[in-house]
């Protein structure tokens, strides 16, 4: 289905203490189902705002956001949310966080056996099946994500939304969790759309990349495409010219055409967005 | 010099590990021991000094007759300490518990609703500086019994710092564990029982310590007024006789069993504490 989930001049306005910040404005993009959309641009220029509006933890104060042809009004398991710092709950096992999740939406129409079993088969995609009856405190961060990331899958979404998923851990640990991300969005076939401001992340695991100009009033400033056949191997893909291309390109939208704090292109759409960088950073921090 | 400082390592390590066990025991009492020793010490010069103090050891033996039948009953103002000892701890728990059947709830409702918060803050803040003792003749006058009365001091005592706690720890929920219940669209039920209660119940328990800490230390004082039984009530009937040695086992007595209600809840919080590292 083209235009599965559909962003409609959307703005975003808060209210602080020095007045109202806009954090976001003419945000428009459309995401075909199955499709793995990353949102990249640097820090507090508004990729999570945006993110939690496509939750539906936030209200836009301008435009309109669809999901499946309905707007979206609040938060619900159709948009499960992978959160940057995990968000498991402490007093519970892997399981029963998995199992919160699986039976709210699938409670009221499968039996408990039904239930357990699908817990059980989230946390073997991710790997944990061991790990099962372990508290989140006695397993490693890679550990408490892939749970993360299980209790979303779990729920079978439409929209798979990840906000920074692997920015809290090592290179290696990340790597691999990425691997596996890859594996599991092909083959549930799982629209995503994820957060990130790791290019090569962004360039292994997207079809599109959506580049943010800097905020305040951020907006989409570039969107690429990622024609690099899958399945996708990391190790094969150092040596593709058109992994590099893709890789130059974004780094040149953050680091020349967008870069933090540096000399202000005359070029650049959306420009003025850094000579308030100081003011954007307060209402990040608050 | 080198061998001697090898010989020493060598010692250290061949050393049986029960040895170790009766050293980490020892260093552990060490510490209370003297303690008390000086505490015995100074009370011993005292005694000495003013003829009016029975020393430790005779106040000692009284305590060994005293304890030897501790649930005699001679009638109303005679009993044994145990039951006197009990009837403060029974006065402290139905008071504390009707505490925690309203300060909790109302904890919950004043930290998860600003306009109660905003309603009830300003009377919690007048009401809570007032010494219990002070509600104890309204106490009396309106149940028109001393035992009533001081449940009623008791309770009014423990209800403030489980209602500030219990508030307290609602408002600090993380805002990450409420974002996933809205993710999931948990029903409220599932809410309060899987993310508001498990991540309030450190906070409430620390509410609940400092309860029974101040009811504690509040009945002595109320049993001294109300009269009947209680160990605050022996205390002033033994300063009536003029029973010193008496009324220095009593300090102890109840300092002992304050110690050991904390020391019990301490052991239960620490049960509930799910706070991650």
């Amino acid at each position: 289905m083209e235009k599965f989930v559909r962003i409609e001049y959307v703005g975003q306005c808060f209210e602080t203490r020095n007045g109202p910040f806009v954090a976001l404005r003419d945000i428009n993009l459309d995401i075909r189902q199955g499709e793995f959309i990353s949102l990249i641009g640097h820090s507090g220029c508004g990729k999570s705002t945006l993110l939690n509006l496509i939750a539906g933890l936030d209200r836009p104060s301008e435009g309109v956001l669809l999901c499946d042809g309905k707007e979206i009004a609040g938060p619900g398991p159709d948009r499960a949310v992978v959160f940057q710092n995990h968000s498991l709950l402490p007093w519970l096992t892997c399981s029963q966080n998995v199992h919160l999740a699986v039976e709210r939406v699938f409670g009221a129409r499968e039996s408990r056996g039904l239930l357990t079993r699908r817990t059980e088969e989230a946390l073997r995609m991710v790997g944990l099946a061991h790990a099962m009856h372990k508290y989140p405190a006695e397993i490693s961060g890679g550990m408490k994500q892939r749970v993360g990331i299980a209790r979303a899958l779990a729920m079978e979404p439409k929209v798979l939304l990840l906000d920074e998923p692997f920015g809290a851990l090592d290179s290696l640990t990340r790597a691999h969790l990425q691997d596996e991300l890859l594996h599991i969005v092909a083959a549930t076939k799982t629209t995503a759309i994820m957060v990130t401001h790791d290019v090569d992340e962004a360039v292994l695991l997207s079809d599109r990349i959506v580049m943010l100009t800097n905020g305040p009033a951020a907006t989409i400033g570039e969107i690429l495409q990622i024609a690099l056949p899958r399945p996708r191997d990391r190790v094969a893909l150092m040596d593709n010219p058109e992994y590099t291309r893709y890789r130059a390109c974004v780094l040149g939208f953050l680091h020349e055409r967008h870069a933090r704090g540096g000399v202000a292109p005359s070029t650049a759409p959306g420009g003025m967005g850094y000579a308030f960088r100081e003011s954007a950073d307060a209402a990040q921090a608050s | 010099m080198q061998d001697t400082d090898n010989i020493k390592l060598y010692d250290r390590r061949c050393r049986p590990a029960i040895l170790d066990g009766v050293q980490r025991i020892v260093q552990a009492c060490a510490g209370p021991a003297a303690g008390l020793a000086l505490l015995a010490f100074i009370w011993k010069v005292i005694s000495l000094k003013t003829g009016d103090i029975p020393s430790p050891e005779t106040t000692f033996e009284a305590a060994v007759e005293l304890f030897r039948d501790p649930f005699y009953n001679n009638g109303p103002n005679d009993v044994g300490i145990g039951w006197n000892i009990l009837a403060s701890l029974g006065r402290v728990a139905v008071g504390f518990l009707l505490a925690a059947l309203v300060g909790i709830p109302a904890g919950f409702l004043i930290g998860r609703i600003s306009v109660l918060d905003k309603i009830c803050s300003p009377v919690i803040s007048l009401l809570r500086p007032v010494s219990p003792l002070a509600w104890l003749p309204l106490g009396l006058l309106l149940f028109k019994a001393a035992g009533p009365a001081a449940i009623w001091a008791i309770f009014i005592c423990s209800i403030w710092p489980m209602i500030i706690n219990t508030a307290d720890g609602v408002r600090r929920v993380p805002k990450d564990y409420l974002n996933v219940a809205r993710v999931l669209d948990l029903t409220e039920w599932r809410v309060f029982t899987r993310i508001l209660l498990p991540s309030v119940l450190p906070y409430m328990m620390t509410g609940v310590r400092l309860s029974i800490g101040t009811a504690w230390l509040v009945i002595v004082a109320a049993e001294m007024l109300t009269g009947g039984t209680g160990l605050g009530f022996w205390l002033w009937d033994e300063w009536n006789n003029l029973n010193v040695g008496n009324i220095l086992i009593a300090i102890i007595v109840i300092g002992a069993v304050g110690l050991a209600l904390d020391a019990m809840l301490l052991a239960l919080t620490r049960r509930f504490d799910h706070r991650e590292a």
